[in-house]
């Protein structure tokens, strides 16, 4: 299991069009991989891919994630995943 | 040929082709299961399909859409495919509940989860129920629900609109709007003076014409014309003409003898202010502020109230604009204010009432409105609807000047109010008719029924006897305070230019209306003297029946004719 950590950049927090792009990308991957809070465990994690999860996680801007994965490429998934998540896209 | 007879709400003369609105998705029955015919696999597969087609319809529009609608819409295209929703939705498939109530109980969860949430996240509730309608409707095999998306223009119709719908239409495609229930003052009428649309609304059987159909609508006479032919066609081009010839508003409302009666616009944005001011107005007679307040869960901040109202008053400097204080309630119901269980919501906690059971609301509202007018050169009025009592006038008037608002004013539009102007006014500064609740409360009659269109009407003599009746207790108030007390109508009943010259014959001294309107009105005032439209509201107040009155009321005024109204 690989797991990567990331700051939520963009200053509305991980929704609307944010959400949306993050979502997108995570849905094009092979993989799949999971998104919780900070220090939340593992087992409560959502589906990265699910716009409508990523809504209900809440994440504000300067929360941190942890982004999970399993198998071939994971390590490269997450990097990219993490990268879209400290970006700010409403600059 | 057919004919179908309605109300004519907005006047003008268009042929186009019919689409019909569909009706709105219901909610599949909790029982609902899927039958022996089919397997577990097949519904969830069933389900996938659907979302896929509803997904690309979305996205189809995303990309036809402009920058900021296209973000929100693409947004929504994921909602419908979402891993989240699909997976609930399976779930509950494998227990054998159909797909589609499968799929509308998992959006029920997400849309609930996201209003816990609040602010933000709780306006996007609206979006997941689009989402689950169209989901429903695609797999019930019906048209998807809103405004049918079309490349041409077209003559909508429909049973009847609600607000929601509206928000949505593209004024650039719809030629003209039809309804087949609705009355003189649905929000159907009121959109369609607001975008200068032809409506005819009350016309029975126009929610039932072929899609597809070439009609002809006339929105002044009120009737439709199915296959019409070459009189129709005269007469639609001939409005083209007079349309065009009615011009504009020159920025002042005179009667002919030089009586002035300022001519003001209904607003509910920034964007309709500026489109006002430069429509000619001389300012705003009513500020509709739930533009700010709709479709939210929670209550917008004061600091962005205050930059929305700042935004009306920067278009109109030096002019004077009407602020009316938040009506919820009936109609317009809000989340966080008003009760959508009570059993007869037009007579129950709505308007200046709603602060009885959410205290600090109109507070903060009042606030807002005075740090917007801080430093602003618009003459800043303040007015509360749903007044009923002295008492509420007073309290609202010690409200207003706590705040520094030293203008404060109340809407009329219950009869108790009309009756006892004199009284309220001795509180308040001055009264603005709403002709359409004033209508409605009056003669008993909703005015959403297109059923009872004829007593919903504000030429009903009951009406205009309570018009006269406010008028003459402001007159009463300004003598006994010696400070003036002017009445103006901001109701529908100011755009149907026989009725303003009714109106300013009754005393009225400004008219408020959309701003589509003021060429017209302006037209037809400055046709009469002040003294010929006092007989002609003697006329009108005499009349035994609404459609008399009107009937003698217009026959003095051979420039409607002209002007294709």
């Amino acid at each position: 299991m690989s797991e990567r950590k990331a700051t939520v950049a963009s200053r509305v927090g991980l929704h609307a069009r944010p959400a949306a792009i993050f979502a997108e990308a995570a849905g094009d991957l092979p993989l799949e991989v999971t998104i919780a809070m900070e220090g939340e465990p593992a087992e409560d994690a959502l589906d990265a891919s699910s716009i409508l999860s990523l809504m209900g996680l809440g994440a504000s801007h300067g929360d941190v994630v942890v982004l999970r994965a399993d198998g071939d490429g994971a390590e490269e998934a997450l990097e990219t995943l993490a990268k879209i998540l400290e970006t700010d896209h409403d600059a | 040929m057919t004919k179908l007879t309605g109300v004519g709400v907005s006047p003008g003369r268009v042929i186009g082709p019919v689409l019909q609105m569909p009706g709105s998705v219901t909610e599949p029955p909790s029982d609902e299961r899927w039958g022996t015919d089919t397997t577990a696999e097949a519904e969830t597969a069933r389900l996938k399909t659907a979302s896929k087609v509803v997904q690309a319809e979305l996205k189809a529009r995303a990309d036809a859409a402009s920058k900021d609608a296209s973000a929100v819409l693409e947004a929504t295209a994921m909602m419908a495919a979402d891993p989240m929703l699909l997976k609930s939705a399976a779930k509950l498939i494998a227990t054998g509940t159909s797909a589609e109530r499968s799929v509308w109980e998992a959006g029920s969860a997400v849309a609930e989860m996201l209003r816990g949430l609040g602010g933000y996240m709780a306006e996007r509730t609206q979006d997941v129920h689009d989402v689950r309608a169209r989901l429903v409707a695609e797999l019930r095999g019906l048209p998807t629900p809103g405004i049918p998306a079309s490349e041409t223009p077209f003559i909508l119709a429909a049973e009847d609109l609600a607000p929601a719908d509206t928000a949505t239409l593209d004024s650039k495609k719809v030629l003209a709007l039809i309804t087949g229930s609705g009355g003189p003052q649905s929000h159907t009428a009121i959109l369609a003076r607001a975008l200068g649309l032809p409506a005819v609304v009350a016309a029975p059987g126009a929610e039932a014409i072929d899609e597809g159909a070439e009609v002809y609508v006339d929105g002044a006479a009120g009737t439709i014309i199915t296959d019409p032919g070459d009189d129709e066609r005269a007469a639609a081009a001939r409005w083209v003409e007079q349309a065009a010839a009615l011009g504009t508003f020159n920025g002042t409302g005179a009667t002919a003898d030089g009586h002035l009666v300022p001519l003001l616009a209904n607003v509910g944005s920034g964007k309709d202010a500026r489109a006002a001011a430069a429509a000619g107005a001389e300012g705003v007679g009513l500020l509709r502020t739930e533009f700010c307040f709709l479709d939210r869960e929670t209550e917008p901040s004061p600091e962005e109230q205050a930059a929305a109202y700042r935004e009306v008053f920067d278009a109109f400097p030096g002019r004077k604009v009407v602020v009316r204080t938040l009506d919820a309630g009936a109609d317009k119901p809000l989340p966080f204010l008003t009760d959508a269980s009570e059993p007869n919501p037009a007579l129950g906690v709505r308007g200046y009432r709603t602060g009885d059971v959410s205290p600090g609301v109109l507070t903060r509202q009042l606030q807002a409105i005075a740090r917007a007018a801080e430093g602003t050169e618009a003459e800043v009025w303040v007015m509360a609807p749903m007044i009923s009592t002295a008492a509420e006038a007073k309290a609202f008037g010690e409200l207003c000047l706590a705040e520094g608002l030293n203008q404060p004013g109340v809407m009329v539009e219950v009869p108790s109010a009309a009756l006892t102007s004199e009284a309220i006014l001795a509180h308040v500064g001055f009264a603005s008719l709403g002709t359409n609740d004033l209508t409605q409360y009056t003669m008993a009659a909703d005015r959403q029924l297109g059923q009872l269109a004829a007593l919903n009407d504000s030429w009903q003599p009951a009406v205009l006897q309570l018009i006269k009746h406010t008028v003459a207790g402001a007159q009463s108030a300004a003598a006994a305070t010696a400070v003036e007390k002017p009445v103006g109508v901001c109701g529908e009943a100011a755009a149907d230019p026989a009725l303003a010259v009714v109106l300013v014959g009754l005393g009225v001294q400004t008219l408020s209306m959309s701003a589509r309107s003021l060429p017209t009105v302006a037209a037809v005032l400055a046709s009469v003297t002040r003294h010929e439209a006092q007989e002609l509201a003697a006329l009108a107040l005499a009349a035994p029946t609404a459609d008399l009155g009107r009937t003698a009321v217009r026959e003095r005024l051979p420039i409607l004719e002209a002007l294709g109204q």
